[in-house]
C-alpha cells in the first residue's frame, strides 16, 4: 500500500504559526489563536461527529466490558465455525458472526479495539515527542547542529516507511505490541521533524523572540515558552491527521504478517486472518475493516476540523 | 544551475550511505540469522553453517561486511542470494521493470485523477461538488489499501470475472492497470485535497483578483494564473511520494501476485537474504533521492523566483 | 485597428451624454459567521471623464468594496449587490451578463492596487502579463502583445523597459512594480481607472512619483479616475472632488479645497484635525475616539454617532440624508453635501 506515513508528509509547508486576528470587523476582546480555535471547533458538525466517534472508540478500548460480556478468544469449532452474522442480534455476540475458528467476530472487533488504538496513540505521541525535540534544535540553534540532524533526518526519510518497518519487524520472531509501536516510531518521526524545524526557524526570527533574549531569557526558556508554543499548531494538525495512518500501518503490517499476531487481538490480525476465508465468508472480513476505517476517518476528520479551526488562512 | 546540480548530487552521498548503512544495520544487527533461515529452524551441523556463514563474509565484523558491499556496489555488484546462488543484480534487472511500471502507472493516475479532483473542489469551495469529493479522498485514505486491493480483487475478478485476479507472468500492461489504480488510491486522496488546498489558497490571492480585474476570461484565469501557482507544492508531494508507491509496491504486488521488486524484498525478507533486500532499498532510497533532486530542479521552473546557485 | 470585441458591447453607449460613471444607492452586504455585515449602505457618486474622484474612509468604511462592485470582482457569494445601480455611459452593469462585464474589465474600466507584489502573479514575467491584456481582449499574437507591453513600460517611465520585459515581479523595485500596475491598467486605454491605495505600500519618496505620473497620465488620455485612499495628504493635490465615507455610506462631498477648509461633517473636521501640523507642534494631536463600526451592528441613527462629540438624540433615533450645504445666506455651495443633522453648526460653527 501507499505506506501511510503518507499522511504526514501531507504538511510540506507548516501551517502558520501566528494567526491574524479574528476576522468578524473588531467585536471587542481579542481573542486569542487557542481560544478561538476553540471557538470554531465547538461549532464544527465536523470535530463534533469525530470527537463522539473516537470517545466510543476509546471507550472499547479502555472499557470492553461495557460492550460485551464475552470473550474474543473462546472459541467453539463445532457450532460457530463461519457462522453467518445475525444482524438483528444487536450487541450480541452472533452480531457479526463467527470466524474459521468459531470466535465471536464481535467481540474480537470490540477488543481488537485496544491494541490498533494504542499502537495508533502510542506512536504518535512517540514520534511527536521525537519529532518536535529534534525538530526544534535543529531549526533553532541552526549551523552543524541544524546540518547533522537534517541529514540524519534525510537518511531516516529516505528509507521508505513500509519497507523499513518491514525489515525491522521481521527480525523479531515474537512481536509484541511494543516492539511494533517501537519500529513505526523509530521510522516515524522524520515528518514531524520537518514540520517542527520548519515552524521553529518560521518563529525564531520573530521580533517577540529578540525581545525576550534582548530581556535576558534563557535559551531554555525561550524554546519551551516561545518557540513550542508557536510551532504546537502545525505540529498538532500533523500528529492528529497522522495517528490514523499509524493505525492503518498497523493492520498493513499484521497483513502482511510481521505485525501483531495471535493470540494478541487487534483488528489488523483479524483482516490478515480473514483473507483465508474471502471467498465463503467475506462477513469475517469486512467488520475489523470496517472498525479501521472509522477509526481512520475519526482522527483524520479530527486532524481536518483541528486544522480548519488552527489555520486562519483555510477560513 | 549546474553547480546546484552539482552540489546536490554530492550531498545525496552521505544520504545514500547513511540509508543503506541504516538498512544493512536493520537487516544484519537485528536478531535473525539467513544461514539458518537457509538451513531451516533447526539447523543440523555448526561446522557446515560456520563453512558457509565464512564463505558468504558473514563471519565478519558488521561495518566490515558494509564496507565491502558499498565497494562491490559502486563497481555494480549487488553480491549473491544465498538461496538461489543467482547474483542480486540479475534478480533486480528481472523484476525491475514490472514495479516500475506498475509505480509509473501509479504515479500518472495519482497526479491526473487527483491534480483533477482537487481543482475542481476547489474551485467551489464548501459546494456539494467539494464535498462529495472530499468524502470520497476520506474514503480512500481510511481504507487500508490491502483491503481495497483485496475487496477490487474479490469484486472485478472473483464476482465480474472482468479481469484475471493474478497478473500472469507475461505482465500485460494492461493488467497493470487495476493494481496501479489500488496503489494509487491513497496518494490520490492526498494529491487531490492538498491540490484544493493549494487552489482554495491561491483563488485568494491579489493575482488572481488582478487576472479577473484585467478582464481575462474565467478559464483562463484558472487554466494559466491559478493552476500553475496551485501546482507547486503538489509537485513536491508527488516527488517525494515516487518512493513510496515503490515501497508501497509490496502490498500491492503481494495481493495481485506481480512479480516486481516489492514481491522479491518480501520473500527475501522472509529468508533473511541481507543482500537481496539492502540491493533493493538501497535501489528504491536512490530512486527517491534523485526524484527529489528532479524535483526541486522543477520547482524552479514553475517558480521564478526560486534560483538555484 | 479594429478592436474585436468592440463590437457588441456598448451598444448605444455613449450618445446620452450620460456621465461616465454612476453609481446610485449602491447597497453590498457580506454573510459571515457573525451575521450580515452590511458594507455598502446607498452609495451614490458619479464621476466624469477627465475627472479625480477621491473616495477618503478608514478601512472598513466600505471605499473599497464599493470600487470592486464597479469592477465587478466582488466574490459572490459571501458579497450580494440587493440594491442599486452602477451606470457606466449610462448602462447599468449590474443588469449585464457575465460576458458583457468581462469585456468591459479591463478595457474600458480598469484597476489599480494597493500591493503590487501580491497583485501581480509572482511566476509570470511582467512581459507576459502585460501582453496579456493585448492578446485576450485585442486578440494580438505573442509578438505583438510584446512589443506593446515593451511600449508601456516606456510609458511609465521604467528604465531599460526592453531589457527588463522578460523580468519577473520579484526582480523590481516596489516603486516599478506599482509602475507595471499602472501601466497594465493603462495598457487598453480605458475611460476609467480605479486606483485603491495606489502608494500606500510604497516609500514616502516614491509615492509623490507614483502619483504624479498617474495624474499625468489621466490628463493626457482624458480618463475618469477614481482614487481611494486613508490619507488626506495624497488627496489634496490630485483629486478633483472628494467623498468621504464612514460605515458604508458616503458622509460628506465636497470639491476638494473646500473640504479641506471649511468641512462641514463632524466626522471629516475629526479627520482633517487628526493630521500632525506644523503650526500646532507641541500640541497633543487629536484623534476620534472609539472605532469604527462593526458592521453587522452598525448603530442606528447616524452611525458615527457613538464617536460623535455633538451626537443628539436626532443623530441616535435618524439616519441623516446626504444635506446640500449651503452659505448661511443659503447661497448654493456647488457639489457640497454632508450627512449630519448639524452640518450648518459644523460648517459655520
Amino acid at each position: 500500500m501507499p505506506e501511510n506515513t503518507a499522511v504526514v508528509k501531507e504538511t510540506p509547508e507548516p501551517v502558520k504559526a501566528e494567526a491574524a486576528p479574528a476576522k468578524g470587523a473588531g467585536t471587542g476582546k481579542p481573542r486569542s489563536l487557542w481560544s478561538d480555535a476553540w471557538h470554531d471547533l465547538r461549532r464544527s458538525p465536523l470535530f463534533i461527529a469525530s470527537a463522539v466517534l473516537i470517545l466510543v472508540l476509546l471507550s472499547m478500548a479502555f472499557f470492553p466490558s461495557l460492550w460485551t460480556d464475552g470473550s474474543p478468544t473462546e472459541a467453539d469449532l463445532a457450532n460457530n465455525y463461519l457462522r453467518k452474522p445475525e444482524w438483528g442480534a444487536v450487541f450480541q455476540p452472533e452480531w457479526f458472526g463467527y470466524d474459521i475458528q468459531g470466535r465471536s467476530v464481535y467481540n474480537r472487533v470490540i477488543y481488537g479495539a485496544r491494541a490498533s488504538i494504542m499502537v495508533g496513540v502510542l506512536v504518535t505521541l512517540i514520534v511527536t515527542f521525537l519529532g518536535t525535540l529534534i525538530g526544534m534544535l535543529a531549526g533553532y540553534f541552526g549551523g552543524l547542529l541544524d546540518t547533522v540532524l537534517s541529514r540524519i533526518t534525510d537518511i531516516f526519510f529516505g528509507i521508505p516507511f513500509l519497507l523499513g518497518a518491514l525489515v525491522v519487524l521481521t527480525s523479531f520472531e515474537k512481536r509484541s505490541v511494543w516492539v511494533v509501536i517501537l519500529a513505526i516510531s523509530f521510522l516515524g518521526w522524520t515528518s514531524m521533524a520537518r514540520v517542527a524545524r520548519g515552524a521553529a526557524i518560521q518563529v525564531k526570527q520573530a521580533d517577540y523572540i529578540l525581545a525576550a533574549k534582548a530581556l535576558g531569557a534563557s535559551t531554555f526558556r525561550i524554546l519551551t515558552r516561545h518557540v513550542l508554543p508557536n510551532a504546537l499548531a502545525p505540529i498538532i494538525v500533523v500528529a492528529t491527521t497522522a495517528l490514523g495512518g499509524y493505525i492503518a500501518t498497523e493492520a498493513t503490517l499484521s497483513f502482511l504478517g510481521v505485525g501483531l499476531q495471535e493470540p494478541l487481538v487487534s483488528w489488523g490480525v483479524d483482516v490478515a486472518g480473514a483473507f483465508r476465508s474471502i471467498r465463503n465468508a467475506p462477513f469475517v472480513l469486512i467488520m475489523p475493516s470496517v472498525l479501521v476505517s472509522i477509526t481512520v476517518l475519526s482522527f483524520l476528520m479530527f486532524g481536518d476540523a483541528v486544522r480548519n479551526a488552527l489555520d486562519p488562512k483555510l477560513r | 544551475m549546474g553547480h546546484y546540480v552539482a552540489r546536490r548530487l554530492l550531498q545525496m552521498i552521505p544520504v545514500f550511505i547513511g540509508s543503506t548503512l541504516l538498512v544493512f544495520l536493520m537487516m544484519y544487527a537485528l536478531p535473525g540469522d539467513p544461514v539458518r533461515a537457509l538451513a531451516g529452524e533447526k539447523a543440523a551441523d555448526p561446522t557446515q553453517i560456520a563453512k558457509l556463514k565464512a564463505d558468504l563474509g558473514l563471519d565478519q565484523p558488521i561495518l566490515v561486511q558494509y564496507w565491502n558491499y558499498l565497494t562491490g556496489l559502486f563497481q555494480g555488484d549487488f553480491g549473491t542470494q544465498i538461496a538461489s546462488r543467482r547474483p542480486v543484480a540479475d534478480v533486480i534487472a528481472e523484476a525491475w521493470p514490472v514495479t516500475a511500471q506498475l509505480a509509473i502507472f501509479a504515479l500518472v493516475f495519482t497526479a491526473v485523477v487527483g491534480i483533477g479532483m482537487g481543482v475542481i473542489a476547489g474551485l467551489k469551495p464548501n459546494s456539494v461538488q467539494d464535498r462529495v469529493l472530499l468524502f470520497i479522498t476520506l474514503l480512500l485514505v481510511s481504507i487500508p489499501s490491502f483491503v481495497l486491493g483485496r475487496l477490487t480483487q474479490t469484486f472485478f475478478a472473483f464476482q465480474l470475472g472482468w479481469v484475471e485476479p493474478n497478473v500472469s507472468l507475461e505482465e500485460n500492461w494492461h493488467e497493470l492497470l487495476m493494481p496501479a489504480a489500488v496503489l494509487a488510491a491513497l496518494s490520490l486522496a492526498y494529491v487531490a485535497r492538498l491540490t484544493r488546498t493549494s487552489v482554495v489558497e491561491n483563488l485568494r490571492s491579489d493575482y488572481i483578483r488582478t487576472a479577473v480585474a484585467k478582464g481575462l476570461p474565467r478559464r483562463r484565469v484558472v487554466g494559466v494564473h491559478l493552476v500553475r501557482n496551485s501546482m507547486i507544492p503538489v509537485v513536491t508531494y508527488l516527488g517525494a511520494d515516487l518512493g513510496t508507491l515503490l515501497a508501497g509496491a509490496v502490498v500491492t504486488e503481494g495481493i495481485f501476485n506481480i512479480h516486481g521488486i516489492g514481491l522479491t524484498v518480501f520473500e527475501a525478507l522472509q529468508r533473511r537474504e541481507g543482500s537481496t533486500v539492502v540491493g533493493i532499498v538501497s535501489l528504491i532510497v536512490m530512486v527517491y533521492l534523485i526524484a527529489s533532486l528532479l524535483v526541486d530542479l522543477l520547482y524552479a521552473v514553475l517558480d521564478p523566483r526560486i534560483r538555484y546557485a | 485597428m479594429t478592436l474585436i470585441d468592440e463590437a457588441p458591447v456598448p451598444q448605444g453607449a455613449d450618445d446620452s451624454g450620460a456621465p461616465l460613471l454612476e453609481v446610485r444607492d449602491l447597497h453590498v452586504e457580506f454573510h459571515t459567521r457573525d451575521g450580515v455585515a452590511k458594507a455598502v449602505n446607498g452609495v451614490n457618486y458619479t464621476v466624469n471623464a477627465g475627472e479625480t474622484l477621491a473616495v477618503l474612509g478608514e478601512s472598513g468604511s466600505g471605499k473599497s468594496v464599493t470600487a470592486q462592485a464597479i469592477m465587478g470582482i466582488l466574490d459572490m457569494p459571501p458579497g450580494r449587490i440587493p440594491k442599486g445601480e452602477i451606470l457606466f455611459k449610462g448602462q447599468d452593469m449590474l443588469k449585464m451578463s457575465g460576458e458583457e462585464r468581462r469585456r468591459i474589465r479591463g478595457a474600458k474600466v480598469a484597476m489599480i492596487f494597493q500591493d503590487a507584489l501580491s497583485s501581480l502573479n509572482p511566476v509570470y514575467s511582467v512581459g507576459f502579463q502585460l501582453g496579456e491584456m493585448f492578446r485576450v481582449h485585442r486578440g494580438m499574437s505573442k509578438k505583438e502583445a510584446r512589443a506593446k507591453a515593451i511600449e508601456l513600460m516606456d510609458r511609465v517611465k521604467i528604465p531599460a523597459a526592453a531589457q527588463r520585459v522578460d523580468d519577473y515581479p520579484h526582480q523590481f523595485s516596489g516603486g516599478m512594480r506599482q509602475r507595471i500596475m499602472i501601466a497594465m491598467a493603462l495598457a487598453l486605454e480605458p475611460d476609467l481607472i480605479i486606483a485603491d491605495e495606489p502608494t500606500t505600500a510604497l516609500d514616502v519618496t516614491v509615492q509623490a512619483q507614483v502619483m504624479d505620473l498617474l495624474a499625468e497620465l489621466q490628463r493626457e488620455y482624458n480618463m475618469g479616475l477614481i482614487l481611494i485612499t486613508h490619507d488626506l495628504g495624497v488627496v489634496a493635490d490630485v483629486a478633483d472632488k472628494i467623498a468621504v465615507m464612514y460605515a458604508g455610506r458616503i458622509v460628506e462631498t465636497a470639491p476638494v479645497h473646500e473640504l479641506y477648509k471649511r468641512p462641514a461633517h463632524p466626522y471629516t473636521k475629526g479627520l482633517l484635525e487628526s493630521i500632525p501640523r506644523l503650526d500646532r507642534k507641541g500640541q497633543e494631536l487629536y484623534a476620534i475616539k472609539g472605532l469604527p463600526p462593526n458592521l453587522t451592528r452598525i448603530p442606528t441613527g447616524c452611525a458615527f454617532n457613538p464617536r460623535c462629540p455633538q451626537a443628539t438624540d436626532l443623530c441616535r433615533s435618524d439616519v441623516p440624508a446626504l444635506f446640500p450645504v449651503t452659505e448661511r445666506d443659503g447661497a448654493d455651495l456647488a457639489g457640497r453635501g454632508s450627512a449630519c443633522h448639524y452640518w450648518k453648526e459644523t460648517l459655520h460653527g
